[in-house]
């Protein structure tokens, strides 16, 4: 129990996705103008990554290397992921309309993103059980939400802001991002993982 | 080789068949009305129908829970190719435009202080009710310019916000926004306007502005159908039919020029500004296509 909160806390705060393993930048630069949006596409992301972890996991597991073939691995995870992603997308369609509302538009935005497929990998490569694989994609996914939440409230507050001219736009935003990182390098003494 | 091809190609084929399954078990029946309607509007997402974004207001049109004549940014082609589709009569609606009821940029009018915070009309607005004496008069901070999805707003080098009467579309984005009210909508035929929005006495309006309306009622003696006189402050009535060529006759009588006709005594100096560049709108459904349908 102490070892899953461990992985949890260490992946939402020291190991960040975004902030200190650099994956998921496009999102996270794309989708952060807006609190609102930003917190719809953190939403998804924790959806997605838990799930996606959980069937590539059994699949690696149960498909993968009783056949012998784990060097496929890459190739097999972006083909599960992005189908999974598609039937996930299908089924909220026809089964919850509020949800999908609130979701749908940022579906086909996680369907080949780097942080889902970054974490199933990492999954296998760290050895995890099944629950603690489960465990370490929902924390990673709330950890992107985290960082999306604050990197958009700061974005909102950028655009009434007196930038300079030669700041302004991407330039400023990626001051912002670089900032928010060295922030959550102070979490770095928190966790040895 | 052959087990990873063999296996891969599994993989393939069996979420080809869930996706292909779960397609046809889930499918949603979009009424072809609605992506009909979302291809004519402006698909500006100016908001000014009440929806959040074009395809919201769509999908509440062909539901038959939206009138069909609330994209006023569209204009009355808009109007029709939807009554069109949705095979029902068009009801017109006057074309507006929005109108900056104030002249007093930083030449004119006094200021209380120096502002230097956030550059956004509602925080300035905060601080001892903006930094301009002119408790209703433009603060040129750019919020309506901000809002406006068509850039037909910009501020003038005087800090006055302007509105460029072609690109307008009379969506009403600015007039919410704006936190002196000094934005109105106006009929988009009536070009001639008093440009004050200070309900201060005369006296009051001089000290703190050289083209404010003091309320002498000059223009209501002189035009008395055209003019409406209200806690001081004159403003043209535009429902008069005849307005345009009436209210002329007043504009060189106003003690403080305050009475502009756009098509005329305009100061240039307020156009010579370059506005922002359009963002790109898909066109309008055109007449052959019309005749298609």
């Amino acid at each position: 129990m102490v070892e899953l909160l461990l992985i949890l806390i260490s992946t939402v705060f020291v190991n960040n996705v975004v902030l200190t393993r650099f994956l998921g930048v496009c999102p996270f630069m794309g989708v952060s103008k807006r609190v609102e949006t930003s917190l719809g596409m953190g939403l998804a992301v924790i959806v997605v990554m838990t799930i996606a972890s959980a069937v590539t996991w059994l699949f690696q597991y149960h498909v993968l290397i009783p056949l012998d073939i784990e060097y496929l691995q890459t190739i097999a995870f972006i083909l599960i992921i992005a189908s999974l992603v598609q039937l996930v997308e299908i089924v909220l369609h026809k089964t919850s309309p509020a949800l999908y509302q609130a979701l749908g538009i940022y579906l086909p935005l996680i369907t080949t993103n780097c942080a889902v497929l970054g974490v199933a990998v990492l999954n296998i490569q760290k050895n995890y059980t099944f629950i603690e694989s489960i465990v370490f994609s929902s924390g990673a996914g709330l950890g992107f939400t985290l960082a999306m939440w604050l990197f958009a409230g700061l974005r909102e507050r950028l655009e009434l802001s007196p930038v300079p001219k030669c700041f302004q736009g991407t330039a400023i935003a990626l001051i912002t991002a670089g900032l928010l990182s060295l922030a959550f390098m102070g979490f770095s003494g928190l966790v040895k993982s | 080789m052959l087990t990873a091809v063999l296996g891969l190609g599994q993989i393939g084929l069996v979420a080809a068949i869930a996706l292909g399954w779960a397609a046809k078990k889930f499918a949603v029946d979009v009424d072809e009305r609605e992506t009909k309607i979302r291809a004519i509007l402006p698909g500006a997402n100016c908001g000014g129908c009440g929806f959040p974004s074009c395809s919201s207001y769509a999908s509440a049109v062909s539901a038959g829970t939206a009138p069909i004549n609330l994209c006023r940014s569209g204009g009355s082609a808009v109007v029709e190719n939807i009554a069109h589709i949705m095979r029902m009569k068009v009801e017109t609606s006057t074309a507006q435009i929005a109108v900056v009821l104030c002249q007093g940029d930083d030449r004119k009018a006094t200021l209380k202080y120096h502002y230097l915070g956030l550059h956004d009309c509602n925080a300035a607005n905060q601080i001892a009710g903006g930094p301009k004496l002119c408790p209703s008069g433009c603060l040129g901070l750019g919020s309506c310019v901000a809002v406006c999805a068509f850039s037909a707003i910009a501020i003038t080098a005087h800090g006055l916000a302007v509105v460029n009467r072609e690109r307008c579309t009379g969506c009403g984005k600015c007039v919410a926004i704006c936190p002196r009210h000094v934005i109105r909508l106006a009929p988009a035929t009536a070009t001639i306007h008093v440009l004050c929005n200070s309900h201060d006495k005369g006296g009051v309006v001089r000290t703190y502005c050289k083209v404010g309306c003091i309320g002498c009622g000059l223009c209501r003696k002189a035009v008395p159908s055209a003019y409406v006189l209200d806690r001081f402050l004159a403003h043209i009535d535009y429902s008069h039919a005849a307005l345009a060529v009436l209210a002329a006759d007043a504009i060189a009588i106003c003690p403080n020029q305050c009475i502009v006709d756009f098509t005329k005594n305009y100061p240039d100096d307020r156009l010579l500004h370059p506005l922002p560049a359009i963002p790109d709108r898909p066109a309008l459904v055109t007449d052959d296509e019309k005749a298609q349908r």
